[in-house]
């Protein structure tokens, strides 16, 4: 298991090497650059901004003094936010981004595990038909429909809810953006979990425990529902990283002060240093989940067990 | 027969229905059937005779689309209609089941011990420590050897065999008054059958509960069974004692069933017939482990040094168990697996022939698999899939002459040509496995290999299409490799034998000397173990 668990580690060095340098060029070899404005700044200033930030120097040993910065811990300062470096504002918004994402996995997860249960338990029931309509539309509904919705009925027509704003933090100012980010992942757990779960349902071994007597309750839970999670913890790696990292659209919606927003204005103000920066971020959160995810599997599953 | 024994479960007028969209289908049609204390009573039937519906459907085990009607009296307790909660009580513990697929029917995210368990502790309650104590009885009772350490391992850690003494073992756990065994060595190799068979028999001995033996195999009914009962297209054809169904059968269809064991006998091909294909010190490795980061590699030796020689319009049978290396060599012979050693094909030497220089071989070469479900593409139809090999060997025919050779096919296989319109999920397993043989032979094959073509197929099948292959051979002079574990259909069909062990021949010789005086031991347990009717 810890041999395992080191040379999946040792693996990782090389995928996040390799993700940093496709990042890294494809980012330079997009038009424009961070001091691109639309009124055009004077050729001196220019210059000397780009002399500052090293980018008049060719493009390899830019490269090089990049990697080698970041593999101590320096992802540089950003270049559109120019009082802060990468890793400050990515400190100041994970802790925003992680705890609403933590939240609204939860939320997936088991709303999508319950969800996906018992439509497959009413296969071809009007509830089976009414659980996988409501999750066709989550996945189809794209989030920055689904968060206005949500604030227009909560917030503005019954006032339940505040309308955004990370708040002091409270459940009550969670709520929506929870609901709006977790929605579309919810709906895919409850199609795996559907499918795997019909699937087990009619396994050889469900006929034995049935015909030992086992009470429905019984063969659901210990048997079939364990064989069902397998695909599900399979997706548990994916759909972790992408919340646990924030949502541009549910944290502008909601001007939640997170890191989600970061990504996506980074890529269009060609921020480049805070693009990259939060690309390593992801990265790292897919390959610790997988891992993660590798592990539980295991657990679950003594056929794919690590030794 | 006057058997005092008590009757302590009544079948009446049992109907199994299911719905399909093109409307319901009746599989079983109001049968009656007695089942008294401590007797083994054979359900016998081809498939789709619905044995195994009744079973199902009287222990409320149906697909979601079935339904039982009709009566099952459990020593005066209805079971159907029951409701789950009442007939919870019943299965597992007075009636208990084991099935064909001792691979799938154990959930493999659990330990076997933890799996017998399970119906002991809902039966009897208590907890699962308490329980084990049972467990490993039960484990030694069925003869896991070293239960101790086995209780804590997975179903993907036992082989067939010893999954189905799991079953068992699940089986007995609460003393049952019925044991049903649906097909339960139908997946098992011949040795591992009888020993199955064995130990189920002495264990009715033992602790007297009645057997109920679903099967197709007449070699099994007459070695285990003390009355028989034969079922058709869902409706039971006749009842009676082993003996008189044996040999005193009244209906016609049990008839044609007795019938239906192979037989004949090949004659050998003349001394001087040349020899067609040849392989001499055939071995065959695979590879174990491995994988970028995996532990280091070993190498399994699948076939160990083979020598084999076919002559034109000889049909050696090579017989053994699951993982003998048969179907390896049958590859090997084909040059479709890497392998060492020397070949000979007519009057060339095939040794080092690449892809590429046996392509144009093929055509004379020509192989026919075991699955007649899996071997047929379902996107093709019959026309396609059996014209395929001639776009290939013979890309000068036009249409309409490939055409010609489709419907030339597919009458010597007899099928009605209109067939090559036709998809395979239309067409029967013995149906299926003709379309096989027709794509083999449009092409003018020399040598056929044979792996295990009629398994899948019911006894009355299997004789039709062991009556086709022969006429085949005879009629175009073919030579075929016959891979079977299944004595009587290698007796019935070949003039050599060859019997396998772990990749080496054990023995070798003509058909009658080897089934009639076996010279080596496992040739002997495997006459033994395969129960002919």
């Amino acid at each position: 298991m810890i041999s395992f668990v080191l040379r999946r580690l040792a693996s990782a060095v090389p995928t996040l090497f390799i993700v940093v340098t496709i990042s890294f060029f494809l980012m330079r070899f997009a038009p424009g650059g961070p001091f691109n404005l639309e009124r055009p700044l004077p050729p001196q200033t220019m210059a000397n901004l780009m002399a500052t930030y090293h980018l008049d120097q060719p493009l390899w040993s830019q490269y090089v003094s990049y990697i080698g910065n970041a593999v101590t811990g320096d992802f540089g300062p950003s270049y559109v936010y120019k009082d802060n470096t990468v890793a400050e504002l990515i400190g100041k918004g994970l802790p925003y981004s992680m705890e609403l994402g933590f939240y609204a996995l939860l939320l997936a997860l088991f709303g999508g595990v319950l969800a996906g249960t018992i439509a497959a338990l009413r296969q071809n029931s009007a509830l089976d038909f009414l659980i996988m309509s409501v999750s066709t539309m989550g996945v189809t509904v794209p989030n920055f429909v689904v968060g206005p919705v949500l604030t227009l009925i909560f917030a503005i027509t019954l006032s339940w809810l505040p309308a955004g704003s990370w708040g002091d933090g409270s459940l009550r100012f969670l709520i929506l953006p929870m609901i709006a980010l977790a929605l579309p992942q919810l709906a895919v757990f409850a199609r795996l979990t559907r499918g795997s779960m019909i699937e087990a349902l009619h396994t050889d071994h469900i006929r034995t425990a049935r015909a030992y007597g086992l009470p429905a309750r019984t063969v659901v839970i210990t048997h079939a529902m364990r064989a069902a999670l397998l695909p599900v913890v399979s997706y548990l790696a994916p759909a972790a990283a992408a919340l646990l990292t924030g949502s541009a659209v549910v944290e502008t919606i909601f001007t939640i002060p997170g890191v989600g927003r970061y990504f996506v204005l980074g890529a269009i103000n060609r921020d480049y240093t805070l693009v990259m920066g939060t690309v390593v971020l992801i990265a790292i959160f897919v390959i610790v989940f997988n891992l993660l995810v590798d592990i539980l599997y295991g657990l679950l599953d003594p056929r794919v067990r690590h030794d | 027969m006057n058997d005092k024994r008590e009757t302590i479960l009544a079948v009446r007028d049992l109907k199994v229905t299911f719905t399909t969209p093109d409307g319901d289908v009746q599989a079983v049609k109001g049968i009656d059937l007695d089942i008294k204390a401590g007797e083994t009573l054979a359900v016998v039937g081809e498939s789709g005779s619905g044995k195994s519906q009744t079973m199902m459907g009287m222990m409320g085990l149906l697909a979601g689309n079935g339904r039982v009607t009709g009566s099952a009296k459990y020593r005066g307790q209805e079971l159907v209609g029951l409701p789950l909660k009442g007939l919870n009580k019943v299965r597992g513990a007075k009636i208990t089941m084991i099935f064909q697929e001792p691979m799938t029917s154990l959930d493999p995210l659990y330990t076997i011990g933890r799996q017998i368990a399970e119906p002991i502790v809902q039966h009897r309650g208590g907890t699962f420590k308490q329980a084990r104590a049972r467990v490993l009885e039960l484990l030694e009772l069925v003869g896991i050897p070293d239960a101790k350490r086995r209780i804590d391992s997975y179903p993907h850690e036992m082989s067939g065999g010893q999954r189905q003494r799991v079953m068992i073992a699940m089986a007995l756990a609460n003393d049952p008054d019925i044991l049903i065994a649906d097909e339960p060595t139908t997946a098992l190799d011949v040795t591992i059958q009888a020993q199955i068979l064995d130990l189920l028999n002495s264990l009715q001995a033992k602790f007297g509960m009645a057997v109920v033996l679903i099967t197709h195999d007449l070699g099994i009914v007459k070695h285990f069974a003390s009355r028989v009962a034969v079922m058709r297209r869902g409706e039971v054809v006749e009842t009676g004692t082993t003996a008189d169904i044996f040999e005193r059968p009244q209906a016609d269809y049990t008839k044609m069933l007795l019938a239906a064991e192979p037989h004949g006998r090949k004659a050998s091909p003349a001394e001087t017939a040349p020899v067609m294909l040849e392989g001499r010190n055939v071995s065959v490795d695979y590879a174990t482990g491995g994988g970028l980061f995996g532990k280091k590699s070993g190498v399994f030796r699948a076939v160990d040094n083979v020598n084999i020689r076919l002559k034109e319009g000889q049909t050696i049978g090579i017989v053994g168990e699951s993982g003998s290396g048969k179907s390896t060599l049958g590859r090997a012979l084909l040059r479709l697996v890497p392998s060492s050693g020397r070949y000979q094909f007519g009057a060339t030497n095939i040794s080092d022939f690449g892809r590429s220089a046996m392509r144009p071989l093929r055509k004379q070469l020509q192989l026919v698999f075991q699955d007649p479900y899996g071997s047929l593409s379902p996107r093709q139809t019959v026309g396609e899939i059996i014209t395929e090999g001639l776009y290939v060997h013979e890309p000068q025919l036009s249409r309409a002459e490939r055409d010609k050779r489709a419907i030339e096919a597919l009458k010597e296989v007899r099928l009605d040509p209109a067939a090559r319109n036709r998809y395979p999920h239309e067409f029967s397993g013995g149906q299926r496995q003709r379309i096989a043989i027709a794509r083999a032979i449009i092409l003018k094959p020399k040598v056929v290999i044979l792996d295990e073509p009629t398994s899948a197929l019911d006894r009355s099948v299997q004789g039709q299409v062991i009556d086709l292959l022969r006429d085949l051979q005879k009629t175009h002079g073919l030579s075929y490799i016959f891979i079977s574990h299944d004595l009587s259909v290698i007796k019935a069909m070949s003039d050599y034998v060859v019997v396998m062990k772990n990749g080496k021949i054990v023995e070798e010789g003509d058909t009658d000397a080897i089934f009639e005086a076996p010279r080596e031991n496992y040739t002997q347990t495997l006459m033994n173990a395969a129960f002919t009717a």
